[in-house]
Protein backbone atom coordinates (compact mmCIF):
# COMPACT_ATOMS: atom_id res chain seq x y z
CA UNK A 1 0.00 0.00 0.00
CA UNK A 2 1.28 3.12 -0.86
CA UNK A 3 0.61 6.30 0.88
CA UNK A 4 -0.02 9.52 -1.03
CA UNK A 5 2.73 12.47 -0.77
CA UNK A 6 0.38 14.55 0.84
CA UNK A 7 -0.33 11.83 2.97
CA UNK A 8 3.36 11.73 4.05
CA UNK A 9 3.43 15.32 3.98
CA UNK A 10 0.33 15.33 6.55
CA UNK A 11 2.15 12.55 9.35
CA UNK A 12 4.93 14.59 8.75
CA UNK A 13 3.42 17.80 9.90
CA UNK A 14 1.35 16.37 13.05
CA UNK A 15 5.40 14.83 13.64
CA UNK A 16 6.77 18.32 13.68
CA UNK A 17 9.23 17.39 11.03
CA UNK A 18 10.50 19.12 8.01
CA UNK A 19 10.64 16.65 5.44
CA UNK A 20 12.34 18.11 2.23
CA UNK A 21 10.93 16.77 -1.05
CA UNK A 22 13.55 14.23 -1.70
CA UNK A 23 12.64 12.36 2.22
CA UNK A 24 8.80 12.72 1.30
CA UNK A 25 8.94 10.62 -1.59
CA UNK A 26 11.76 8.50 -0.19
CA UNK A 27 9.27 7.88 2.73
CA UNK A 28 6.12 7.34 0.73
CA UNK A 29 7.64 4.04 -0.90
CA UNK A 30 9.39 3.16 2.73
CA UNK A 31 5.82 3.25 4.80
CA UNK A 32 4.14 1.82 2.35
CA UNK A 33 6.31 -1.41 2.46
CA UNK A 34 6.03 -1.17 6.17
CA UNK A 35 2.81 -0.66 6.58
CA UNK A 36 2.25 -3.27 3.97
CA UNK A 37 3.88 -5.46 5.94
CA UNK A 38 2.20 -4.72 9.42
CA UNK A 39 -1.36 -4.61 7.94
CA UNK A 40 -0.39 -8.56 7.91
CA UNK A 41 -2.35 -8.55 11.72
CA UNK A 42 -5.78 -8.40 9.78
CA UNK A 43 -5.19 -11.88 9.38
CA UNK A 44 -5.50 -12.56 12.90
CA UNK A 45 -9.14 -12.36 14.55
CA UNK A 46 -9.03 -10.47 17.72
CA UNK A 47 -12.93 -9.60 18.40
CA UNK A 48 -12.94 -10.85 21.75
CA UNK A 49 -9.45 -10.08 22.89
CA UNK A 50 -8.76 -7.78 25.40
CA UNK A 51 -5.63 -5.02 24.25
CA UNK A 52 -2.45 -5.33 26.49
CA UNK A 53 -0.79 -2.37 27.14
CA UNK A 54 1.63 -3.59 30.24
CA UNK A 55 2.94 -6.83 30.70
CA UNK A 56 3.44 -6.83 34.78
CA UNK A 57 1.26 -6.74 37.22
CA UNK A 58 1.95 -2.89 38.84
CA UNK A 59 -0.78 -0.68 38.79
CA UNK A 60 -1.35 2.95 40.23
CA UNK A 61 1.83 3.55 41.61
CA UNK A 62 2.22 6.87 43.44
CA UNK A 63 4.51 8.24 45.29
CA UNK A 64 4.19 10.14 48.67
CA UNK A 65 3.34 13.99 48.47
CA UNK A 66 6.25 14.84 50.25
CA UNK A 67 8.34 17.98 49.58
CA UNK A 68 11.92 17.14 48.49
CA UNK A 69 14.77 19.38 46.77
CA UNK A 70 14.61 20.11 42.91
CA UNK A 71 17.20 20.53 40.90
CA UNK A 72 18.56 24.56 41.11
CA UNK A 73 17.79 26.20 37.92
CA UNK A 74 21.42 27.13 36.40
CA UNK A 75 21.60 23.18 35.86
CA UNK A 76 18.65 22.80 34.71
CA UNK A 77 19.88 25.76 31.98
CA UNK A 78 22.85 24.33 31.51
CA UNK A 79 22.06 22.18 28.16
CA UNK A 80 19.95 25.08 26.52
CA UNK A 81 20.75 25.54 23.11
CA UNK A 82 19.94 29.61 24.40
CA UNK A 83 18.64 30.95 27.20
CA UNK A 84 17.50 34.68 28.98
CA UNK A 85 17.69 35.52 32.59
CA UNK A 86 16.06 32.32 34.47
CA UNK A 87 14.53 31.08 31.44
CA UNK A 88 14.98 29.30 27.88
CA UNK A 89 14.95 31.13 25.41
CA UNK A 90 13.14 30.54 21.93
CA UNK A 91 12.17 32.03 18.82
CA UNK A 92 8.68 33.68 18.55
CA UNK A 93 5.63 31.85 19.00
CA UNK A 94 3.19 33.80 17.78
CA UNK A 95 5.51 34.92 15.00
CA UNK A 96 6.83 38.38 15.89
CA UNK A 97 10.14 39.21 18.46
CA UNK A 98 8.74 40.91 21.71
CA UNK B 1 53.01 -14.41 41.48
CA UNK B 2 52.61 -11.04 39.40
CA UNK B 3 50.37 -11.06 36.39
CA UNK B 4 51.00 -9.97 33.57
CA UNK B 5 49.19 -6.53 33.08
CA UNK B 6 48.66 -6.86 29.23
CA UNK B 7 46.54 -9.53 29.81
CA UNK B 8 43.90 -8.10 32.26
CA UNK B 9 41.70 -7.78 29.64
CA UNK B 10 41.31 -11.15 29.08
CA UNK B 11 40.06 -12.04 32.84
CA UNK B 12 36.34 -12.57 33.19
CA UNK B 13 34.67 -10.29 35.86
CA UNK B 14 35.28 -13.03 38.71
CA UNK B 15 39.08 -13.76 38.01
CA UNK B 16 39.74 -9.93 38.16
CA UNK B 17 37.99 -9.72 41.23
CA UNK B 18 39.85 -12.36 42.62
CA UNK B 19 43.19 -10.69 41.56
CA UNK B 20 42.24 -7.30 42.80
CA UNK B 21 40.48 -8.74 46.53
CA UNK B 22 44.24 -10.56 46.57
CA UNK B 23 45.73 -7.55 45.76
CA UNK B 24 48.20 -8.60 42.95
CA UNK B 25 46.53 -6.52 40.74
CA UNK B 26 45.05 -2.33 41.41
CA UNK B 27 42.17 -1.14 39.72
CA UNK B 28 44.38 1.33 38.71
CA UNK B 29 46.65 -0.87 36.84
CA UNK B 30 43.92 -2.93 35.38
CA UNK B 31 42.08 0.45 34.31
CA UNK B 32 45.44 1.32 32.38
CA UNK B 33 45.51 -2.08 30.83
CA UNK B 34 41.83 -1.64 29.44
CA UNK B 35 43.16 2.23 27.91
CA UNK B 36 45.95 0.28 26.77
CA UNK B 37 43.94 -1.92 25.22
CA UNK B 38 41.12 -0.01 23.83
CA UNK B 39 44.27 2.28 22.23
CA UNK B 40 45.17 -0.67 20.68
CA UNK B 41 42.35 -2.02 19.03
CA UNK B 42 39.74 0.42 19.27
CA UNK B 43 40.98 2.28 16.09
CA UNK B 44 39.69 -0.74 14.02
CA UNK B 45 36.36 -1.47 16.45
CA UNK B 46 35.72 1.86 17.19
CA UNK B 47 33.11 0.49 19.76
CA UNK B 48 33.70 3.89 21.61
CA UNK B 49 31.58 7.28 21.16
CA UNK B 50 33.88 8.72 23.75
CA UNK B 51 37.02 7.11 26.21
CA UNK B 52 36.62 9.18 29.66
CA UNK B 53 40.59 8.08 30.57
CA UNK B 54 40.51 10.70 33.68
CA UNK B 55 36.86 9.99 34.92
CA UNK B 56 38.10 6.01 34.65
CA UNK B 57 41.48 6.55 36.86
CA UNK B 58 39.95 8.47 39.43
CA UNK B 59 37.40 6.09 40.01
CA UNK B 60 40.12 3.15 40.09
CA UNK B 61 41.88 5.27 42.68
CA UNK B 62 39.00 5.74 44.43
CA UNK B 63 37.71 1.77 44.29
CA UNK B 64 41.66 1.00 45.17
CA UNK B 65 41.03 3.48 48.24
CA UNK B 66 38.27 0.88 49.40
CA UNK B 67 39.94 -1.80 48.65
CA UNK B 68 43.04 -0.95 50.67
CA UNK B 69 39.85 -0.44 53.85
CA UNK B 70 39.28 -3.83 53.11
CA UNK B 71 35.88 -3.55 51.13
CA UNK B 72 35.03 -5.88 48.13
CA UNK B 73 32.28 -6.26 46.15
CA UNK B 74 31.16 -8.10 42.70
CA UNK B 75 32.64 -4.79 40.36
CA UNK B 76 34.77 -2.79 43.17
CA UNK B 77 37.50 -1.63 40.78
CA UNK B 78 36.06 -3.28 37.63
CA UNK B 79 36.54 -1.22 34.34
CA UNK B 80 33.26 -1.63 32.37
CA UNK B 81 31.79 0.65 29.72
CA UNK B 82 27.58 1.81 28.72
CA UNK B 83 25.80 2.38 26.15
CA UNK B 84 25.36 5.90 25.28
CA UNK B 85 21.83 6.54 26.50
CA UNK B 86 22.53 5.76 29.84
CA UNK B 87 22.90 8.73 31.62
CA UNK B 88 25.85 9.60 33.02
CA UNK B 89 26.26 12.83 34.78
CA UNK B 90 28.15 15.64 33.58
CA UNK B 91 29.45 12.98 30.78
CA UNK B 92 28.27 14.12 27.41
CA UNK B 93 25.04 11.01 26.61
CA UNK B 94 24.08 11.37 23.14
CA UNK B 95 22.27 8.33 22.46
CA UNK B 96 23.94 7.90 18.95
CA UNK B 97 22.08 11.07 17.67
CA UNK B 98 22.83 14.39 16.63
CA UNK B 99 20.31 15.91 18.26
CA UNK B 100 21.81 15.09 21.71
CA UNK B 101 25.37 15.57 20.08
CA UNK B 102 26.98 18.10 23.42
CA UNK B 103 24.35 17.28 25.97
CA UNK B 104 25.46 16.43 29.55
CA UNK B 105 22.71 14.58 31.49
CA UNK B 106 22.07 16.52 35.17
CA UNK B 107 21.79 13.63 36.60
CA UNK B 108 22.99 9.29 36.75
CA UNK B 109 21.21 7.05 35.39
CA UNK B 110 19.97 4.29 38.26
CA UNK B 111 21.85 1.42 36.85
CA UNK B 112 24.82 3.49 36.69
CA UNK B 113 24.69 4.93 39.89
CA UNK B 114 24.05 1.19 41.64
CA UNK B 115 26.85 0.28 39.54
CA UNK B 116 29.35 3.58 41.15
CA UNK B 117 28.00 2.59 45.01
CA UNK B 118 29.63 -0.92 44.23
CA UNK B 119 32.86 0.59 42.64
CA UNK B 120 32.72 -0.11 39.07
CA UNK B 121 35.25 1.86 37.09
CA UNK B 122 33.43 3.93 33.88
CA UNK B 123 35.89 3.32 30.49
CA UNK B 124 33.54 5.48 28.34
CA UNK B 125 30.43 5.73 26.38
CA UNK B 126 29.45 3.10 23.71
CA UNK B 127 28.29 3.26 19.84
CA UNK B 128 24.59 2.20 19.42
CA UNK B 129 22.40 2.82 16.41
CA UNK B 130 20.30 6.12 16.87
CA UNK B 131 18.14 6.08 19.42
CA UNK B 132 18.59 2.45 19.63
CA UNK B 133 16.75 1.99 16.31
CA UNK B 134 18.15 -0.41 14.45
CA UNK B 135 20.42 -3.78 14.37
CA UNK B 136 23.57 -3.05 12.70
CA UNK B 137 24.79 0.04 14.69
CA UNK B 138 25.40 1.73 11.14
CA UNK B 139 22.15 3.85 12.23
CA UNK B 140 24.59 6.48 14.55
CA UNK B 141 25.09 9.83 13.94
CA UNK B 142 28.49 8.81 14.43
CA UNK B 143 30.05 6.77 12.39
CA UNK B 144 30.01 2.68 12.30
CA UNK B 145 31.61 -0.01 14.66
CA UNK B 146 32.81 -3.56 13.39
CA UNK B 147 32.17 -7.04 14.45
CA UNK B 148 35.59 -8.26 16.13
CA UNK B 149 35.20 -11.29 14.57
CA UNK B 150 35.28 -9.90 10.83
CA UNK B 151 36.01 -5.94 10.43
CA UNK B 152 33.52 -6.33 7.28
CA UNK B 153 30.59 -7.04 9.48
CA UNK B 154 28.11 -5.30 11.85
CA UNK B 155 28.72 -5.65 15.16
CA UNK B 156 24.43 -6.42 15.52
CA UNK B 157 22.52 -3.31 17.42
CA UNK B 158 21.07 -1.18 18.20
CA UNK B 159 23.37 -2.01 21.42
CA UNK B 160 26.31 -2.76 19.00
CA UNK B 161 29.16 -0.79 20.55
CA UNK B 162 28.29 -2.74 23.85
CA UNK B 163 28.93 -5.86 22.27
CA UNK B 164 31.74 -5.56 20.08
CA UNK B 165 33.79 -3.91 23.46
CA UNK B 166 33.36 -6.94 25.51
CA UNK B 167 34.13 -8.90 22.30
CA UNK B 168 37.22 -7.50 21.77
CA UNK B 169 38.19 -7.17 25.70
CA UNK B 170 37.81 -3.30 25.47
CA UNK B 171 35.85 -3.94 28.87
CA UNK B 172 35.16 -6.29 31.54
CA UNK B 173 30.99 -5.94 30.97
CA UNK B 174 29.12 -3.51 29.35
CA UNK B 175 25.48 -2.40 29.98
CA UNK B 176 23.33 -1.55 27.00
CA UNK B 177 19.33 -1.76 26.59
CA UNK B 178 16.89 -4.28 24.85
CA UNK B 179 13.46 -2.76 23.36
CA UNK B 180 12.86 -6.34 20.97
CA UNK B 181 16.37 -7.65 20.45
CA UNK B 182 19.15 -5.12 21.25
CA UNK B 183 21.01 -6.68 23.62
CA UNK B 184 21.03 -10.18 22.28
CA UNK B 185 21.23 -10.12 18.36
CA UNK B 186 24.34 -7.76 19.11
CA UNK B 187 25.56 -10.48 21.90
CA UNK B 188 24.51 -13.34 19.37
CA UNK B 189 26.28 -11.78 16.25
CA UNK B 190 29.46 -10.56 18.03
CA UNK B 191 29.95 -13.98 20.05
CA UNK B 192 29.29 -12.40 24.19
CA UNK B 193 26.58 -13.35 26.72
CA UNK B 194 24.33 -10.86 26.61
CA UNK B 195 21.21 -10.50 28.98
CA UNK B 196 17.34 -8.81 28.28
CA UNK B 197 16.05 -8.97 31.94
CA UNK B 198 12.04 -9.31 32.57
CA UNK B 199 10.19 -6.09 31.66
CA UNK B 200 10.23 -4.41 35.06
CA UNK B 201 13.41 -5.89 36.69
CA UNK B 202 15.96 -3.52 36.52
CA UNK B 203 15.29 0.41 37.18
CA UNK B 204 15.01 2.66 33.59
CA UNK B 205 15.60 6.09 35.27
CA UNK B 206 17.88 7.75 33.36
CA UNK B 207 17.76 5.41 30.30
CA UNK B 208 17.27 7.62 27.38
CA UNK B 209 13.73 6.53 26.53
CA UNK B 210 12.44 4.37 23.02
CA UNK B 211 9.54 2.71 23.20
CA UNK B 212 8.18 2.74 27.03
CA UNK B 213 6.07 0.09 27.26
CA UNK B 214 9.44 -2.61 25.86
CA UNK B 215 13.05 -0.93 26.96
CA UNK B 216 14.98 -2.60 29.33
CA UNK B 217 18.75 -2.37 30.14
CA UNK B 218 20.59 -5.59 30.80
CA UNK B 219 24.66 -6.66 31.19
CA UNK B 220 27.04 -7.73 28.10
CA UNK B 221 29.80 -9.92 29.82
CA UNK B 222 31.86 -12.92 28.09
CA UNK B 223 30.48 -15.60 30.76
CA UNK B 224 26.83 -16.57 32.45
CA UNK B 225 28.32 -16.14 35.87
CA UNK B 226 29.43 -12.52 35.15
CA UNK B 227 26.22 -11.70 33.44
CA UNK B 228 24.44 -13.32 37.17
CA UNK B 229 26.75 -11.21 39.41
CA UNK B 230 26.28 -7.55 36.90
CA UNK B 231 22.37 -8.42 37.03
CA UNK B 232 22.21 -8.93 40.59
CA UNK B 233 23.59 -5.64 41.35
CA UNK B 234 21.35 -2.84 38.34
CA UNK B 235 18.51 -5.13 39.41
CA UNK B 236 15.39 -4.28 42.31
CA UNK B 237 13.19 -1.65 42.86
CA UNK B 238 13.74 2.39 41.90
CA UNK B 239 10.97 4.61 43.51
CA UNK B 240 12.41 6.80 40.55
CA UNK B 241 10.98 3.92 38.14
CA UNK B 242 7.47 3.24 38.88
CA UNK B 243 7.56 0.19 36.44
CA UNK B 244 10.11 -1.12 38.18
CA UNK B 245 8.73 -4.26 40.70
CA UNK B 246 9.22 -3.99 44.14
CA UNK B 247 10.19 -8.15 44.21
CA UNK B 248 13.27 -9.21 46.20
CA UNK B 249 16.41 -9.67 43.83
CA UNK B 250 17.64 -13.85 44.41
CA UNK B 251 21.95 -13.51 44.21
CA UNK B 252 21.47 -15.06 40.74
CA UNK B 253 25.44 -16.04 40.88
CA UNK B 254 25.07 -18.05 43.74
CA UNK B 255 22.17 -19.51 41.84
CA UNK B 256 24.62 -21.36 39.57
CA UNK B 257 25.66 -24.69 39.43
CA UNK B 258 24.11 -27.90 39.69
CA UNK B 259 22.80 -30.57 36.88
CA UNK B 260 20.31 -29.77 34.38
CA UNK B 261 18.01 -33.36 35.23
CA UNK B 262 14.22 -33.07 35.32
CA UNK B 263 14.44 -29.51 33.62
CA UNK B 264 12.23 -29.41 30.28
CA UNK B 265 13.53 -27.45 27.64
CA UNK B 266 11.03 -26.37 25.25
CA UNK B 267 11.97 -26.10 21.60
CA UNK B 268 9.49 -23.98 19.40
CA UNK B 269 8.34 -25.64 15.75
CA UNK B 270 7.82 -21.40 14.62
CA UNK B 271 11.68 -20.25 15.69
CA UNK B 272 13.00 -23.14 13.14
CA UNK B 273 11.58 -21.40 9.57
CA UNK B 274 12.69 -20.42 6.22
CA UNK B 275 15.00 -17.84 6.80
CA UNK B 276 16.67 -19.23 9.37
CA UNK B 277 20.69 -20.24 8.13
CA UNK B 278 21.41 -23.90 8.04
CA UNK B 279 24.77 -23.13 9.83
CA UNK B 280 22.59 -21.10 12.86
CA UNK B 281 20.02 -23.95 12.90
CA UNK B 282 22.99 -26.48 12.88
CA UNK B 283 24.48 -24.75 15.75
CA UNK B 284 21.18 -24.38 17.88
CA UNK B 285 20.02 -28.06 17.36
CA UNK B 286 23.73 -29.10 18.30
CA UNK B 287 22.76 -27.11 21.44
CA UNK B 288 19.81 -28.25 22.57
CA UNK B 289 21.41 -31.92 22.09
CA UNK B 290 24.23 -30.73 24.56
CA UNK B 291 21.09 -29.56 26.91
CA UNK B 292 19.57 -33.14 26.60
CA UNK B 293 23.28 -34.94 27.27
CA UNK B 294 23.46 -32.61 30.20
CA UNK B 295 19.93 -33.94 31.62
CA UNK B 296 17.47 -31.77 30.13
CA UNK B 297 14.15 -33.24 28.30
CA UNK B 298 13.86 -31.29 25.03
CA UNK B 299 9.78 -31.22 24.69
CA UNK B 300 8.38 -29.97 21.04
CA UNK B 301 6.03 -26.87 22.17
CA UNK B 302 4.07 -24.32 19.46
CA UNK B 303 4.09 -20.47 19.68
CA UNK B 304 1.73 -19.63 16.29
CA UNK B 305 1.65 -15.91 17.03
CA UNK B 306 5.44 -15.67 16.38
CA UNK B 307 5.32 -14.50 12.69
CA UNK B 308 2.99 -11.93 14.18
CA UNK B 309 5.50 -10.87 16.52
CA UNK B 310 7.46 -8.51 14.17
CA UNK B 311 4.42 -6.48 12.47
CA UNK B 312 3.02 -5.83 16.48
CA UNK B 313 6.41 -4.35 17.38
CA UNK B 314 6.58 -2.29 14.10
CA UNK B 315 3.16 -0.36 16.04
CA UNK B 316 4.04 -0.36 19.27
CA UNK B 317 7.57 0.22 19.50
CA UNK B 318 7.33 3.39 16.64
CA UNK B 319 4.04 4.84 18.05
CA UNK B 320 5.78 4.71 21.82
CA UNK B 321 8.99 6.77 20.18
CA UNK B 322 6.65 9.10 18.41
CA UNK B 323 5.55 10.29 21.52
CA UNK B 324 8.66 9.61 23.60
CA UNK B 325 10.81 11.92 21.20
CA UNK B 326 8.63 14.38 20.84
CA UNK B 327 10.53 16.15 23.75
CA UNK B 328 13.71 16.90 21.32
CA UNK B 329 12.34 20.23 19.98
CA UNK B 330 15.07 22.27 20.26
CA UNK B 331 14.56 24.23 23.38
CA UNK B 332 15.38 22.32 26.89
CA UNK B 333 18.42 20.52 25.30
CA UNK B 334 20.37 19.47 22.50
CA UNK B 335 20.67 20.79 18.79
CA UNK B 336 18.72 23.27 17.55
CA UNK B 337 18.47 24.48 14.23
CA UNK B 338 19.93 28.19 13.42
CA UNK B 339 16.98 28.40 10.67
CA UNK B 340 13.97 28.86 11.37
CA UNK B 341 11.26 32.48 11.35
CA UNK B 342 9.38 31.19 14.13
CA UNK B 343 9.06 28.58 17.04
CA UNK B 344 7.37 25.91 14.43
CA UNK B 345 9.52 26.56 11.77
CA UNK B 346 12.46 25.67 14.15
CA UNK B 347 11.25 22.64 15.54
CA UNK B 348 10.26 21.13 11.85
CA UNK B 349 14.07 22.54 11.05
CA UNK B 350 15.62 20.96 14.10
CA UNK B 351 13.64 17.91 14.15
CA UNK B 352 14.57 17.25 10.47
CA UNK B 353 18.25 18.08 10.88
CA UNK B 354 18.16 16.48 14.21
CA UNK B 355 17.13 12.97 13.47
CA UNK B 356 18.87 10.72 10.78
CA UNK B 357 16.70 8.62 8.60
CA UNK B 358 16.01 5.39 10.53
CA UNK B 359 14.68 7.51 13.77
CA UNK B 360 12.64 9.62 11.42
CA UNK B 361 10.80 6.77 9.73
CA UNK B 362 10.03 5.49 12.82
CA UNK B 363 8.58 8.45 14.20
CA UNK B 364 6.72 8.57 10.76
CA UNK B 365 5.06 5.37 10.98
CA UNK B 366 3.96 5.63 14.80
CA UNK B 367 2.36 9.12 14.49
CA UNK B 368 0.64 7.60 11.30
CA UNK B 369 -0.13 4.44 13.43
CA UNK B 370 -1.97 6.63 16.34
CA UNK B 371 -3.29 9.57 14.15
CA UNK B 372 -6.96 10.08 13.87
CA UNK B 373 -8.70 7.35 12.18
CA UNK B 374 -6.13 5.08 12.34
CA UNK B 375 -5.52 4.17 16.21
CA UNK B 376 -8.39 1.41 16.59
CA UNK B 377 -6.83 -0.56 13.05
CA UNK B 378 -2.67 -0.15 14.17
CA UNK B 379 -2.20 0.70 17.88
CA UNK B 380 -5.30 -0.65 19.22
CA UNK B 381 -4.88 -4.10 17.04
CA UNK B 382 -1.15 -4.42 17.80
CA UNK B 383 -2.07 -4.80 21.56
CA UNK B 384 -4.79 -7.25 21.07
CA UNK B 385 -2.19 -9.31 19.03
CA UNK B 386 0.65 -8.73 22.02
CA UNK B 387 -2.00 -10.45 24.29
CA UNK B 388 -1.94 -13.74 22.24
CA UNK B 389 1.31 -13.60 22.07
CA UNK B 390 1.80 -13.55 25.49
CA UNK B 391 -0.90 -15.81 26.47
CA UNK B 392 0.74 -18.28 24.28
CA UNK B 393 3.85 -17.95 26.16
CA UNK B 394 2.06 -18.68 29.44
CA UNK B 395 0.82 -21.79 28.42
CA UNK B 396 4.26 -22.82 26.94
CA UNK B 397 5.57 -22.32 30.40
CA UNK B 398 3.22 -25.23 31.57
CA UNK B 399 4.76 -27.47 29.66
CA UNK B 400 8.56 -26.45 29.65
CA UNK B 401 10.85 -24.23 31.97
CA UNK B 402 12.52 -22.65 29.43
CA UNK B 403 13.01 -21.96 25.72
CA UNK B 404 15.53 -22.53 23.60
CA UNK B 405 16.10 -21.33 20.08
CA UNK B 406 17.82 -19.23 18.19
CA UNK B 407 18.57 -15.24 18.86
CA UNK B 408 19.19 -14.59 15.15
CA UNK B 409 18.42 -16.05 12.03
CA UNK B 410 22.16 -14.92 10.56
CA UNK B 411 25.31 -14.53 11.77
CA UNK B 412 26.91 -11.31 11.50
CA UNK B 413 26.06 -9.20 7.74
CA UNK B 414 28.41 -7.46 5.79
CA UNK B 415 28.27 -3.93 6.63
CA UNK B 416 25.92 -1.87 4.20
CA UNK B 417 24.10 -5.17 3.28
CA UNK B 418 20.81 -4.18 4.53
CA UNK B 419 21.23 -0.73 4.63
CA UNK B 420 18.66 0.01 1.81
CA UNK B 421 16.04 -2.03 2.65
CA UNK B 422 14.22 -1.46 5.99
CA UNK B 423 12.17 -4.18 6.61
CA UNK B 424 15.21 -6.95 5.58
CA UNK B 425 16.73 -4.82 8.82
CA UNK B 426 13.77 -5.04 10.65
CA UNK B 427 13.70 -8.96 10.09
CA UNK B 428 16.93 -9.12 12.09
CA UNK B 429 14.95 -9.18 15.11
CA UNK B 430 12.24 -12.04 14.06
CA UNK B 431 13.14 -14.37 16.87
CA UNK B 432 13.46 -12.18 20.28
CA UNK B 433 10.61 -9.44 19.63
CA UNK B 434 8.00 -12.43 20.90
CA UNK B 435 10.28 -12.48 24.23
CA UNK B 436 10.17 -9.09 24.33
CA UNK B 437 6.50 -8.49 23.56
CA UNK B 438 5.46 -11.02 26.09
CA UNK B 439 8.14 -8.51 28.65
CA UNK B 440 9.89 -12.24 29.63
CA UNK B 441 13.19 -12.85 30.16
CA UNK B 442 15.74 -13.87 27.73
CA UNK B 443 19.53 -14.15 27.22
CA UNK B 444 22.42 -15.29 24.27
CA UNK B 445 25.02 -17.23 24.95
CA UNK B 446 27.44 -18.09 22.21
CA UNK B 447 26.87 -21.65 21.13
CA UNK B 448 29.12 -22.30 17.95
CA UNK B 449 30.40 -20.98 14.50
CA UNK B 450 29.17 -20.62 11.14
CA UNK B 451 31.75 -19.57 8.23
CA UNK B 452 33.95 -18.35 10.99
CA UNK B 453 31.19 -16.24 12.78
CA UNK B 454 29.90 -16.49 16.17
CA UNK B 455 26.14 -17.93 16.55
CA UNK B 456 23.85 -17.28 19.84
CA UNK B 457 21.26 -19.15 21.53
CA UNK B 458 18.84 -17.90 22.96
CA UNK B 459 17.16 -18.80 26.43
CA UNK B 460 13.69 -17.93 27.09
CA UNK B 461 12.13 -18.11 30.98
CA UNK B 462 8.82 -16.77 32.62
CA UNK B 463 8.72 -13.60 34.10
CA UNK B 464 10.93 -12.67 36.89
CA UNK B 465 12.70 -16.33 36.31
CA UNK B 466 16.20 -15.04 35.46
CA UNK B 467 17.66 -17.40 37.75
CA UNK B 468 16.41 -20.56 35.98
CA UNK B 469 17.74 -18.87 32.77
CA UNK B 470 21.00 -18.42 34.12
CA UNK B 471 21.38 -21.48 35.32
CA UNK B 472 20.48 -23.50 32.07
CA UNK B 473 22.79 -20.53 30.10
CA UNK B 474 25.64 -21.64 33.01
CA UNK B 475 25.19 -25.18 32.83
CA UNK B 476 25.45 -25.05 29.01
CA UNK B 477 28.91 -22.75 29.11
CA UNK B 478 30.45 -24.83 31.49
CA UNK B 479 30.26 -27.63 29.24
CA UNK B 480 31.38 -26.12 25.95
CA UNK B 481 34.39 -23.80 25.09
CA UNK B 482 32.54 -21.28 22.86
CA UNK B 483 33.01 -18.60 25.35
CA UNK B 484 36.48 -18.98 25.39
CA UNK B 485 37.61 -18.39 21.52
CA UNK B 486 38.86 -14.93 20.77
CA UNK B 487 38.55 -12.82 17.77
CA UNK B 488 41.19 -13.10 15.05
CA UNK B 489 41.69 -9.07 15.86
CA UNK B 490 42.87 -10.09 19.29
CA UNK B 491 45.47 -12.52 18.02
CA UNK B 492 46.89 -10.04 15.55
CA UNK B 493 46.90 -7.56 18.03
CA UNK B 494 48.66 -9.36 20.84
CA UNK B 495 51.12 -11.47 17.86
CA UNK B 496 52.21 -7.53 16.84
Amino acid sequence: MELTSEEVRHIASLARLGLTDEEVETLQAQLGDILGHVNQLNELDTGNIPPTAMVIAVQDVVAEDEPRPSFPVDVMLANAPERKGNYFRTKAVLGYET
Amino acid sequence: MRPDTASLPDASIAELRALLDRREVSSVEATRAYLDHIGAVDGAVRAYLQVTEDVALQQAAEADARLAAGETGPVLGVPMALKDLISTEGIETTCGSRILRGYRPPYDATTYARLRKGGAVLLGKLNMDEFAMGSSNENSAFGITANPWDLSTVPGGSSGGSAAAVAAREAAFTLGSDTGGSVRQPAALCGVVGVKPTYGRVSRFGLIAFASSLDQIGPFTRTVEDSALVLSLIAGHDPLDSTSVPLAVPDYASALGGDLRGLRVGVPDEYFVEGIEPGVEGAVRAAIEQLESLGAQAVRVSLPSTGYALATYYIIAPSEASSNLARYDGVKYGYRSPEGEDLIETYLRTRDEGFGPEVKRRIMIGTYALSSGYYDAYYLKAQKVRTLIKAEFDRVFEQCDVIAAPTSPSVAFKLGSRTADPLSMYLSDVLTIPPSMAGIPAINVPCGFSDGLPVGLQLICKAFDEATMLRVAHAYERSTEWHLRRPPLLISVAGS
